[in-house]
């Protein structure tokens, strides 16, 4: 399975584990909330990468002591109508000051992917059956933002008064 | 008014271009209903009962000259020559084809209009007091902070898959004409004890199956805060709110499950830590907005008008409407006239192009070009001068556009339905239709006096009923239309809920029953002053109960 960077295509690194499965040897695997609550020691005891899946119940501050060992959190969209991870996502990065990777799977529609990034995504696992290309072209619709969300796009606001970071360095 | 600048405008064409490709891929079968579903709820476009139906933005009730124009080209050339104005300010067309649709929204947005967010589990189009701006004792002009919200809202990356629909309003005056505290949030302008000005946030109230009237959640937001208040509630929401029962989905269960007061420490929680961040509100942006606000420029002029004055007892039928269409003005000279697009016997809220084109002329030639569409589905031009009222009468009469019954019996808020919806019981119009032929004497309206008449075709409660003085509401009845009356709403500063007055009538019954209820106010209110609601306030619905279902036999046999 593909992951989507910006829009790019990437190899998949990350293993999603069932929850009777052993992981695999040097293997990056994310867990269920469940599991890494169950095996936390073993699992932080592995040399290598862990994540955590949330399903779109579990608030990330479940997670809230354990953000340092974790590399990734993926937000789970069981339903592409179910916008609860669109909080979390801002939730872990602005309330948590997360700086892993976030990472949307499930229901992740092409629509949708640009509020996802916006919001503080880093990755998504587009549905098997959907052509990726339409979700590069998704990032190309919008040039105009209104709402400041801590991405790096600039807002109209800020644009219009002058407060972007690039006038802003130009005027020093 | 507002006017898009570069951003707004280049933001609204990639939008039009954007619902281009999603209709695309939909009729290429790329997206399947269900996924299309979404975007083009978000994009206004519902489908009914006989075809799709496309809602187009009125954001905070106000026109152009130059967009009422375009609203009659579209009209003719996509609908069957009308537009149905709705009570969220908006305006709706009910035959546009979908592949028509990109086209018909790029005509808007060359007139700086759109149809976003008029639909979906999203922020709806922001309302607001239909007086914006005229009206005397205003703390400040809800249409500066109605534009404010509606570009932070416009696709919001994170509120844009809500559990439910959330609607915002916003006045600026103790006086309720938007039914403030019947919305998701109801923004109520005012001064601190440092006279300072802010919101007081009324959170979680709504109509629909459950009417519930929005508590006062936090009593004062400073402005510059008003952008991370709501984004702290909207997040709140958005977390905690139900998504596994849609009729228990809407912010008002999640904020009467927690408490008004425990809802707003969660709010508040959230709030602290991000009120001085990205979204405090800068000063210089608040005044670029208001700037667009700016009043036209009034002339000088005398409060009392004799020739004006003198036109009103010369002609009875003037003034008649002169005092049931106008507000007072805050400019000496000038009045704010209401359009009543409830003649006699019409679908409540229906225009024709024809009339759109007139309103459009009126409006350059007596009220600087600005319109406002009011939730009791009326049109307002906010800024005539009381010299050129009669002029502004006599070719509004010529264009059947000067009934007479802002405020009364007749001025009917009715939802589509049965004729159109397919979640209706009942048939709305006709039942509205048949009232205003029964109470369509001027003079035994203005007789009556104010009196708040509200018609749904089920419990959604889109034609207000719940907060009607009277309130109809179509049940179904094995099978067949059946209409249930309550007494004793309003939607005003004086909010409250209905109470039902008994079994339901039939379609055929429902004209007299209301009469009945009239008749009984009639007989027992202390004087003309004494409005509807008041007497039913003194009395209780023990009296309008026992002439309802007591003395059938004085009931006055139907007249249709
Ligand atoms: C095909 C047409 C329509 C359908 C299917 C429809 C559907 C609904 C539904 C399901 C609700 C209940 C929502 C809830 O309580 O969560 C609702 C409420 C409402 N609708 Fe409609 N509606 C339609 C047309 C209209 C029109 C034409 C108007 C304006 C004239 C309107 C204004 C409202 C308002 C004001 C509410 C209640 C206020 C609230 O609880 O937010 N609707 N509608
Ligand atoms: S109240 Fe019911 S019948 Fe009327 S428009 Fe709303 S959903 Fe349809």
């Amino acid at each position: 399975m593909v992951v989507l960077k910006n829009g790019v295509p990437q190899p998949n690194e990350w293993v999603r584990l069932a929850d009777d499965a052993t992981p695999p040897d040097g293997a990056k695997v994310i867990v269920t909330f469940e599991r890494w609550q169950a095996e936390r020691e073993s699992l932080r005891q592995r040399n290598s990468a862990i994540g955590v899946s949330l399903k779109s119940d579990q608030s990330p501050l479940l997670l809230a002591d354990d953000l340092d060992r974790v590399s990734l959190v993926a937000l789970e969209f069981p339903k592409f109508t179910d916008g609860r991870s669109f909080s979390y996502a801002r939730v872990l990065r602005d309330r948590l000051g997360y700086r892993g990777e976030i990472r949307a799977v499930g229901q992740v529609l092409r629509d949708q992917y640009l509020f996802m990034l916006r919001v503080g995504i880093d990755t998504i696992e587009p549905p098997a059956e959907k052509r990726v290309e339409g979700y590069a072209e998704a990032l190309t619709e919008f040039s105009v933002f209104y709402q400041p969300t801590n991405d790096h796009r600039e807002t109209a606001l800020r644009l219009r008064h002058g407060l972007n970071k690039s006038t802003a360095s130009a005027a020093a | 008014m507002y006017r898009y600048d570069q951003f707004d405008a280049t933001f609204v064409r990639e939008r039009t271009e954007q619902f281009r490709g999603q209709v695309a891929r939909r009729l290429a079968g790329e997206l399947t209903e269900e996924e299309f579903r979404p975007l083009r709820l978000k994009n206004g476009l519902y489908l009914q009962l006989h075809a799709y139906m496309l809602r187009v933005a009125i954001p905070y009730g106000e026109l152009s000259s130059t967009q009422m124009r375009k609203l009659a080209f579209i009209a003719r050339r996509y609908d069957k020559g009308y537009g149905h104005f709705t009570t969220r300010q908006n305006i709706q067309y009910n035959w546009p084809r979908l592949d028509d649709v990109p086209d018909l929204l790029a005509h808007l947005a060359e007139v700086e209009m759109h149809a976003i967010q008029t639909s979906g589990n999203c922020i709806r189009n922001v309302t607001a007091d239909h007086l914006a701006g005229v009206t005397p004792d205003e703390v400040d002009d809800p249409r500066v902070w109605g534009e404010i919200i509606r570009q932070w809202s416009t696709l919001h990356p994170e509120f844009s898959y809500l559990p439910r629909k959330f609607k915002i309003v916003v006045i600026g005056t103790e006086t309720d004409r938007a039914a403030m505290r019947t919305h998701d949030i109801g923004l109520k302008i005012v001064r601190n004890d440092a006279g300072e000005m802010g919101f007081a946030f009324y959170t979680g109230g709504g109509q629909g199956r459950t009417p519930i009237i929005g508590p006062l959640v936090k009593a004062f937001v400073a402005k510059e805060d008003l952008l991370s208040y709501l984004d702290a509630t909207l997040r709140v929401y958005n977390m905690h709110g139900r998504r596994d029962n849609i009729y228990k989905a809407r912010i008002k269960i999640l904020v009467q499950s927690l408490g008004a007061e425990e809802f707003g420490r969660q709010v508040e929680e959230e709030w602290l830590r991000i009120k001085d961040t990205v979204l405090k509100l800068p000063e210089a942006e608040v005044a670029r907005i208001r700037s667009y606000f700016a009043p036209p420029t009034y002339e000088n002029l005398p409060a009392y008008i004799p020739e004006f004055e003198a036109k009103k007892s010369a002609d009875p039928d003037f003034g008649r409407w002169v005092r049931a269409n106008t507000d007072v003005h805050k400019v000496d000279g000038y009045i704010a006239v209401s359009i009543s697009l409830k003649p006699v016997g019409a679908a409540p809220g229906d225009m024709t192009a024809d009339q759109m084109d007139v309103m459009a002329d009126l409006s350059d030639a007596y009220s600087f070009g600005e319109i406002r569409v009011t939730h009791r589905q009326n049109l307002v031009l906010p800024n005539v001068r009381k010299q050129d009222l009669f002029d502004l009468w006599t070719r509004l009469k010529a264009v059947s556009l000067d009934e007479p019954n802002i405020g009364f019996v007749s001025d009917i808020i009715a939802c589509p339905g049965l004729d159109y919806c397919n979640l209706a019981n009942a048939r709305s119009i006709p039942v509205a239709q048949r009232l205003s032929r029964r109470f369509s004497d001027a003079k035994r309206l203005s007789d009556i006096g104010e009196l708040r008449l509200n018609i749904s075709g089920c419990i959604n409660a889109c034609g207000h009923h719940h907060v009607g003085h009277i309130g109809i509401l179509g049940v179904d009845k094995k099978g067949e239309e059946f209409y249930q009356v309550t007494l004793g709403g309003s939607s005003a500063e004086d909010i409250s809920i209905g109470k039902i007055l008994g079994p339901a009538f039939s379609y055929d019954q429902i004209t007299d029953a209301i009469e009945t209820v009239i008749d009984t106010y009639l007989d027992q209110r202390t004087g003309p002053s004494e409005r509807f609601i008041d007497t039913y306030r003194r009395i209780g619905i023990e009296p309008f109960k026992e002439k309802v279902y007591g003395g059938s036999k004085e009931r006055r046999p139907a007249a249709e």
